[in-house]
């Protein structure tokens, strides 16, 4: 440790032969460093999360009744499936990018990124891409309705906005490619020596293979947009019978890009739940090798289970048969997962800080996710359960108190870090506990109403599911309204305004990131740190380990 | 921590390279944005002129330009380390991987179509009753526009006339390439000059073989994009593969050029590699297309 802090002092003193970031908006717009363009992720993920909370109030509040109230049905569908675009691609994603973009270097003891410009041209790319997206929304034909799966026919009966949807979808994949094969390098190439591959923080591992993962569907995506792209203005016909193509072939082609999709949105997060519970139940990850293993199982399984989307759209019995068991094997590496988390706060010297409480609410609440999954894994019962309310209770239940509230805790954890300040902690819990109930008033009635025939994607509905729509309407505006406080929370340390952070910030953190003052310098690991099992947080007994 | 410190100062000059900032990526950005708009509005008729997009693309290659040439001159000046070079190669590799899940998802279309939806249209399986009902007459043979023969009828390119022809360009330039990379390994910069052109030669032959096919294919033998699943899977996957070869191409040029004023050293041309390793892929997905849109 002494090591560390005099190396790091030494690290620090070279600060003084670089010029410190430019002035003004150029620096946000040239920088090449990773800390700006992860701070720029971020602020453009809680825009976009804003964007498409603003969306999913339309949602709700069209919801509040049956009949219509306040929007026609062709805007609600643009709603729907644009919120659905925007969240995933302008929000999470760029959320986990950010976060990536922070603390990977930091974590492996690398300088910067391994390509810093092509750093910079993933982000840029995004501000572009959503504006051509949210532009549709004020072209004739309105806004894609067709769903955020973009199936033929439907979606090819979009207006205007048809290519903007198309070329917005091929600029986010160059982005995606352009971010993970910087993870990719960076994380192969530019670790500190000793940090050999089992040594290496969870958040890199299981960014690692997000970045895989990513750069293996990404593509077929853009293959898949390009060809109905293709179909509405070239006159080809992979998607249409009269030409031999078929509209279900979109459909695997798009599910095998979409459920990789899927673990591209959790697995970053179990990176993230991995290393805030360790630190505040102060004691070693359990089962660290079987943490690696277990997100590699489920990245490759990613791969093989794609037509549990599809159960109800004909496909051969065989197909429904071996889709359903690949689904439910990934239920195994999950729980791998889930049981170690659990293992790790066993008589652990526990604190509630507001990061912990996300992780612990992300544990519990995303198993409740991953539970109703297994449900709709089982292909007979699936024909029940297919396009109802009960599959969006399922993926909300992943993605956002999944998802979101891993990068809420994750911000919560190191955002002292970033700015040195240590946000308001009694905020913090105000935000945890209004979010989590919230998220459950809106989500939990879902299940039910899904589970009595309730339809997705309709404006109106029939008069007994009601109840269940004004709970989840309510929940999901004082879930909205909550995420204020976090806002304000976090601006309050981009201010510098409140108690200053010391280098460790948590008593029970480990990793290189804990070892450099509080904000992190500009450029913080020019030269490689030394690094160890003390520093990593791994259980050290003596050299043997 | 005097160690240390020494150890420091000797490592100092050989630290990672970090680029200064840069406007690059965000004018290549707004750029492409450019394009994309006016692509779109040609697309829905808008009437918004081509100049957005000869403007953006303008301003894309210049921009790619100066960022590809910034980086070898980077390179020629010696301020990439071991670790920069890593990462350039892993880089590439990473790219190169996306690329073929990209024509990944166009071949899946081509076997889906023939493995899966054309069979089932003629009623194999399950889908029997969509036969009878909707196409009674229709039949499972390769080549095939659909049950509706879309664009009417229509001849295919045999694999061994000029598609055979075309295989065998791009496999010798997969050979003169590599003559080239061990000339430059050996020093011998004329020869390895000389086979670069060769396999420029090779590139440019392949591209002009590959057009005159389409404009026989187009207009001799009726296949266009509109000739059902056939000709859209044959166009898309033929023609995202004839834009490889040609930026491939360039790269080529690039690279000779590059060679012919004094870059590169024996022991250290990335540059050089990233292309050769990118000329392969293109090279072994047209044997891919050669074999499964040709031939079988």
């Amino acid at each position: 440790m002494a090591n560390a802090e005099a190396h790091h002092d030494h690290a620090h003193g070279h600060d003084d032969h670089h010029h410190g970031p430019d002035k003004g908006i150029m620096r946000w717009i040239k920088t090449t460093n990773h800390k700006d363009l992860g701070t720029l992720y971020l602020i453009f993920a809680f825009s976009m999360f804003f964007v498409g909370g603003l969306m999913s109030l339309v949602i709700r509040a069209e919801l509040w009744e049956p009949g219509l109230q306040f929007v026609d049905p062709e805007f609600f569908n643009q709603m729907t499936t644009m919120h659905a675009l925007v969240m995933i691609f302008g929000g999470v994603m760029p959320a986990f990018t950010g976060l990536a973009n922070w603390m990977v270097p930091m974590m492996v003891g690398a300088s910067d990124m391994a390509l810093p410009r092509v750093n910079n041209w993933g982000f840029w790319i995004l501000p572009f891409a959503f504006t051509l997206l949210l532009s549709t929304l004020f072209m004739d034909g309105g806004a894609p309705a067709g769903g955020w799966t973009m199936y033929p026919p439907l979606v090819l009966q979009t207006g205007e906005g048809f290519p903007f949807l198309i070329f917005a979808i091929h600029l986010m994949g160059i982005s995606s490619i352009t971010g993970a094969i910087n993870v990719v390098v960076t994380v192969l190439n530019l670790r500190a020596p000793g940090m050999t591959l089992l040594k290496m923080p969870l958040f890199c591992w299981t960014w690692l293979i997000t970045a895989y993962l990513l750069i293996a569907t990404m593509p077929v995506l853009a293959g898949a947009v390009t060809m109905l792209l293709t179909d509405k203005y070239f006159g080809t016909s992979f998607f249409t019978a009269s030409g031999g193509g078929d509209p279900v072939m979109f459909q695997h082609i798009f599910w095998f890009f979409g459920h990789p999709e899927v673990y591209i949105l959790i697995l970053p997060a179990f990176g993230v739940v991995s290393t805030i519970i360790p630190a505040f139940a102060r004691k070693p990850l359990f089962g660290y090798d079987s943490m690696v293993y277990a997100t590699a199982s489920i990245a490759f399984l990613s791969f093989i289970v794609w037509a549990h989307h599809m159960f109800t759209v004909g496909m051969p019995l065989a197909g429904e048969l071996f889709f359903m068991f690949s689904t439910m094997l990934i239920a195994v590496p999950t729980g791998v997962k889930v049981f170690n988390w659990i293992a790790t706060m066993w008589r652990g010297s526990m604190t509630f800080e507001t990061p912990m409480l996300f992780a612990i609410a992300f544990v519990f609440l995303f198993s409740i996710g991953g539970f109703s999954g297994l449900m709709l894994a089982i292909a007979p019962v699936d024909f029940q359960y297919h396009d109802t309310y009960f599959v969006v209770a399922h993926f909300h239940y992943v993605l956002v108190p999944g998802a979101v509230f891993s990068i809420i805790a994750a911000v919560y954890y190191w955002i002292p870090k970033w700015t040195g300040v240590m946000y308001s902690e009694f905020w913090g819990k105000v935000h945890f506990w209004l979010s989590a109930i919230a998220v459950n008033v809106t989500f939990f009635p879902q299940h039910f109403s899904g589970l009595a025939g309730m339809q997705r994607r309709v404006p109106d509905y029939a008069v007994q599911f009601v109840d269940f729509n004004q709970v989840s309407t309510i929940g999901a505006f004082v879930f909205f309204i909550a995420q204020f406080i976090f806002i304000g929370n976090m601006i309050r340390c981009m201010a510098k305004k409140g108690e200053k952070a010391t280098q460790q910030v948590w008593e029970g953190a480990r990793g290189l990131e804990w070892t450099v003052p509080s904000p992190a310098p500009y450029h913080t690991f020019e030269d490689p740190p030394k690094v160890n099992d003390e520093i990593l947080g791994f259980p050290s007994h003596g050299k043997a380990h | 921590m005097a160690t240390q410190a020494a150890h420091h100062d000797a490592a100092a000059s050989n630290r990672y390279f970090v680029p200064d900032p840069s406007a690059w990526p965000f004018v290549l950005t707004a750029a492409l944005a450019a394009v994309v708009v006016g692509v779109a509005g040609f697309l829905e008729n808008k009437h918004i002129g081509p100049i957005p997009i000869w403007i953006g693309s303008a301003v894309a290659i210049y921009i790619i330009f100066r960022w590809l040439r910034a980086v070898s001159l980077e390179s020629e000046h010696g301020k990439y380390n071991q670790a920069v070079d890593s990462t350039y190669r892993m880089a590439m590799a990473w790219f190169i991987f996306s690329e073929v899940m990209f024509f990944g998802a166009f071949f899946g279309a081509l076997w889906y179509a023939r493995e899966l939806s054309i069979p089932w249209l003629s009623g194999e399986g399950t889908k029997v009753a969509t036969h009878l009902t909707l196409w009674p007459m229709f039949e499972n043979i390769w080549p095939n526009n659909g049950p509706m023969e879309l664009n009417g009828s229509f001849e295919t390119v045999g694999a061994w006339g000029l598609p055979f022809i075309n295989t065998l360009l791009l496999l010798t330039s997969g050979v003169t390439i590599t003559m080239a990379h061990h000339a430059l390994k050996e020093n011998h910069r004329l020869s390895c000059i000389l086979w670069m052109w060769a396999t420029v030669a090779l590139g440019v032959a392949f591209l002009g073989c590959q057009g005159y096919e389409y404009v026989h294919a187009w207009e001799g033998l009726n296949l266009t994009l509109s000739s059902g699943i056939y000709g859209s899977t044959f166009y898309m996957l033929t023609g995202f593969h004839g834009m490889h070869v040609t930026l491939g191409t360039i790269m080529l040029i690039i690279i000779t050029c590059r060679l012919m004023s004094g870059h590169f050293k024996p022991e250290s041309h990335f540059g050089f590699e990233g292309v050769a390793w990118y000329w392969h892929f293109v090279d072994v997905v047209w044997v891919g297309l050669f074999i499964f849109v040709y031939v079988l």
